[in-house]
């Protein structure tokens, strides 16, 4: 009886759902049955129903991902002019402050929202989600094929704004009324209206996704596959899709009360206003409302960003350390924990808004709150680092750089928001430099590990390491000097959306270090085609990778074929039986054991989890 | 190189910059040193993690690097250090954010003696109104502002009669007597800052909010708009003199009040009908 006990504690290499059975025999494999039958999909013949019109999830998700990337692209580029402004002043003749502020509003727009979230749950998760569920493809093909045109036209909307009369608007990524409609904004007719319009397309062809995400990982899981054991990633992308579907209405509606605003001349946000010597017809709304809305959609927007690149990291930190990630439920918990009180904190963007001071104590209370589960997340990824077996490879030195980037943002997060702190430095360049850090920079390292990780199953070929490990330190040591020294600005006190400081006597001594900051920007804007460059080469002349070649133990990497094809498994479903971070388990032969590998197999381990 | 070289010079070089960086702190020149207190504890905790995480890390990287022949250890869970690493942290938070917010107590709750200033912005430009001898500021309306009115007064409120206009972007504020800064905007969000006084708010068309510090070096300061208000926002400055005693009532007593203003224009407006009747 006492020795049963002591099973409990180390499980000899049984799944949980293994009714009874004595070790090394087939019982212990035992895994439910499916409770449906196996999906039929939509198989494409033409090239059109193929490649474009496609409803195959991995086709949709590499489609997201090139948009997405075609739009930072140009985020990239609007940041190369705005620095050329910063830097050297004049340099560029045609720049005026419209078009300044032009550029940063489409900036900040395009990356956070057009880039970074399509990119993130548009891309990996439509890639990953099926895959690493075990699915065939999503619960929606069809629907999910036309969130990806929606996202095409929204960003076709987006950039119409270029060329409509008055361009594009230059609000600020904010939006903030009253100035975003009123003249004396560049774009506040023509330009404000596309970029209300294209977010509402953006925010329906997101729902059409999130809902296959969300319903894909709740009923599409594949036998044996317990919540319990999916890949972080997985989590991360789920958990953050929830909060977008709970966080984007309210963008939606802040978006649609703006344009009536606009158009037929109501007063949500406009109190009574007067505009060279005229009082206008507007009376009685309030703009802190749209604060709230624009910041009850854009704190969670933050946690849509960062969970999934959570998630990813974890996955990518613990197959190239050849450990299990530390602290798996403790990790599932802070992701979900995170996603929870992110509902609660979005005031801290406005301590000096002018809304009741006395939200102040709330809202910096709730904001350090979240700092604890965050802190443990990055305990658990130096933890999974501790007595690995690390690989110094590309993928792990993005890991490295996104722990050092994440950590500096994160602390500097914790500088604003705790209300007081935040009084001195908001408006200034301590916070362009801490949320650049955090939620551009650090995000960024994710994506690219992600892309040096996934390209193998993506495409079966491995990326160049060399140009891969160039493109590494450009990127980590370039962001790094431009984002570090920039919070100093902020404590001199420099405020940010300026076109121009002239000689404002405090700030002369600034202008070394704009001029550094800026060429900084240049190089790691260049660095970026580098891996561009690293991929059609592979394309090229890659060398094939074969199955699995990261030695992984979850499921994308166990497909029949590589790159996987559509319907994913071929003729059976995989049945999974262990978790996704079977990693140097004592007793077995090779350093990982694959959610597949039942445990008859390897009866003679020490699995502790299952 | 090995890797942990370069991450460990720029954790180093971090630690360089911070110390010997030449850009820091614009001096000071109110109340609110708890403030930068409140930023060099929490640089001291904070940089303090920053620097264990990334050098730990480190460790690790050169530590654990991938030999063929081993294998990492096994242990998914470890309940004990996990809950003594939620404690510190927690702790950690706690004495960070204690601080903040006695701070922000104090920073709401304005002094019996401070005096008023009514700040009013509009795209691109300040003026400032300060009470008369009653010491209370007159009531507004945005939609009673014209040439003759330009602060928007409500001609029935006797305590805006003897208000002192001041129709400039530069205010004059007495030394070691703490104000209390009523913003408010006709048109657009504002933001009147000081960076040498570290307090900011932001003016909000359709109410008034409200800050307040004690300036307490003599000397001339700059006023940046630090909430982005449109095309001219970077070039809406304004200037504040610090002054003693002794000047600030020299300053004072040569502005005009409501009612000064008033009286010039009714004058104004008989001359001109006498004027015309001639």
């Amino acid at each position: 009886m006492s020795e049963d006990f002591n099973n409990n504690k180390i499980i000899h290499a049984q799944s949980s759902e293994t009714i009874g059975g004595a070790s090394g025999s087939p019982d212990m494999d035992y895994v439910r049955p499916a409770e449906t039958g196996d999906q039929d999909l939509y198989h494409g013949h033409s090239f059109i129903t193929k490649w474009i019109f496609c409803q195959d999830a991995k086709v949709i998700g590499v489609q997201y991902f090139l948009l997405a990337t075609f739009t930072g692209i140009i985020g990239l580029i609007l940041s190369w002019l705005m620095r050329l402004q910063l830097g050297f002043p004049g340099l560029a003749g045609f720049m005026t402050a419209e078009h300044y502020y032009q550029f940063v509003t489409m900036h900040g727009m395009i990356m956070v929202v057009y880039f970074l979230t399509a990119l993130f749950l548009g891309g990996f998760g439509n890639y990953l989600i099926p895959l690493m569920c075990g699915a065939r493809d999503m619960v929606f093909p069809y629907l999910n094929m036309i969130s990806f045109w929606m996202f095409f036209i929204a960003v076709g909307v987006l950039l119409a704004s270029f060329f409509v009369p008055g361009g594009p608007t230059g609000s600020g990524w904010t939006l903030y009324p009253p100035q975003s409609i009123l003249e004396g904004t560049p774009g506040s007719g023509w330009g404000i209206l596309l970029m209300c319009l294209s977010l509402i397309l953006f925010v329906a062809g997101f729902t059409m996704g999130g809902l296959n995400y969300l319903i894909t990982v709740l009923q599409a899981r594949t036998r044996g596959m317990t919540l319990m054991r999916m890949p972080l990633t997985v989590w991360g992308i789920f958990t953050a899709t929830v909060l977008a579907m709970l966080a984007f209405p309210a963008l939606l509606v802040g978006s649609l009360m703006m344009s009536l605003d606009k158009v037929l001349g109501t007063s949500f946000f406009m109190p009574t206003i007067l505009k060279a010597g005229e009082v206008l017809e507007y009376g009685g709304g309030s703009p802190i409302l749209f604060q709230h809305l624009f910041w009850f959609f854009g704190h969670p927007e933050v946690y849509i960003v960062a969970l999934p690149a959570f998630g990813i990291i974890s996955d990518l930190i613990s197959v190239h350390a050849r450990k299990n990630i530390f602290g798996y439920r403790m990790m599932v918990w802070a992701i979900v924990g995170i996603g929870a009180l992110s509902f609660f904190v979005w005031a801290h963007h406005m301590y000096v808004s002018g809304m009741n001071p006395w939200f102040g104590f709330f809202f910096a209370t709730t904001t350090l709150i979240i700092a604890v589960p965050t802190a443990m997340k990055v305990y658990n990824w130096i933890l999974t680092l501790w007595r690995g077996n690390i690989r110094l490879n590309t993928v792990m030195l993005w890991c490295l750089g996104f722990i050092v980037t994440f950590v500096n943002g994160g602390i500097t997060g914790i500088f604003l928001g705790n209300v007081t702190v935040d009084v001195p430095l908001s408006d200034t360049y301590f916070v362009i430099a801490h949320f650049h850090m955090v939620m551009g920079i650090a995000p960024l390292m994710v994506i690219m590990g992600a892309v040096y990780h996934w390209f193998p199953l993506v495409a079966g070929k491995f990326l160049d390491e060399k140009l891969g490990k160039w493109h590494f330190w450009l990127t980590f040591l370039g962001a790094y000097s431009i984002y570090f020294p920039m919070h100093y600005l902020g404590f001199i006190g420099v405020p940010r959306r300026y076109f121009e400081m002239y000689d404002s006597p405090y700030v002369t001594s600034a202008v070394g270090m704009n001029e550094f900051i800026s060429i900084a920007a240049f190089i790691v804007g260049a660095a970026q085609f580098i891996l561009i460059f690293n991929i059609i080469k592979t394309l090229k002349t890659g060398k094939p990778a074969g199955h699995n070649p990261w030695k992984a133990c979850s499921l994308e990497w166990l497909t029949p074929s590589v790159p996987p094809e559509h319907g994913n498994w071929g003729d059976r479903l995989p049945v999974v039986h262990r978790w996704a971070y079977d990693y140097s388990v004592p007793g077995a032969k090779e350093d990982f054991i694959t959610q597949t590998t039942p445990p008859s197999e390897v009866a003679n381990t020490e699995v502790e989890k299952t | 190189m090995h890797p942990g070289i370069i991450f460990f010079l720029v954790i180093l070089g971090s630690l360089l910059f911070h110390i010997f960086t030449p850009w820091y702190w614009t001096d000071i020149a109110s109340n609110w040193g708890s403030m930068d207190d409140t930023i060099t504890l929490t640089f001291w905790v904070g940089g303090g993690v920053f620097i264990a995480v990334c050098l730990f890390m480190i460790y690790c990287v050169f530590k654990f690097s991938y030999k063929e022949d081993r294998k990492a250890e096994y242990k998914p869970e470890d309940k004990k250090l996990e809950k003594i690493l939620t404690w510190a942290t927690t702790l950690g938070v706690v004495a960070l954010l204690a601080p903040g917010l006695v701070i922000w107590n104090q920073y709401v709750n304005v002094p019996k003696n401070a005096i008023e200033i009514d700040v009013m912005a509009w795209q691109w430009g300040w003026q400032y109104r300060l009470p008369g001898k009653d010491g209370k500021l007159g009531t507004t309306k945005v939609i009673n502002i014209n040439d003759e009115n330009p602060f928007g007064i409500i001609l029935e409120d006797p305590n805006g009669k003897d208000d002192i206009l001041i129709q400039s972007d530069t205010i004059h504020l007495k030394n070691n007597k703490p104000v209390k800064i009523l913003l408010r905007s006709v048109d657009v969000l504002h933001n009147w800052y000081v960076p040498q006084f570290r307090a900011k708010m932001d003016a909000v068309p359709g109410v008034i909010t409200y800050y307040w510090f004690e300036p307490n070096k003599v000397g001339e300061y700059e006023v940046l708009c630090a909430e982005y208000c449109g095309v001219g926002h970077y070039a809406m400055r304004g200037r504040v003199f610090v002054k003693n005693e002794e000047d600030y009532a020299k300053w004072l007593d040569e502005q005009e009040t409501f009612s000064d203003l008033v009286a010039k224009q009714k004058k104004l407006e008989f001359n001109k009908t006498e004027l015309a009747k001639k």
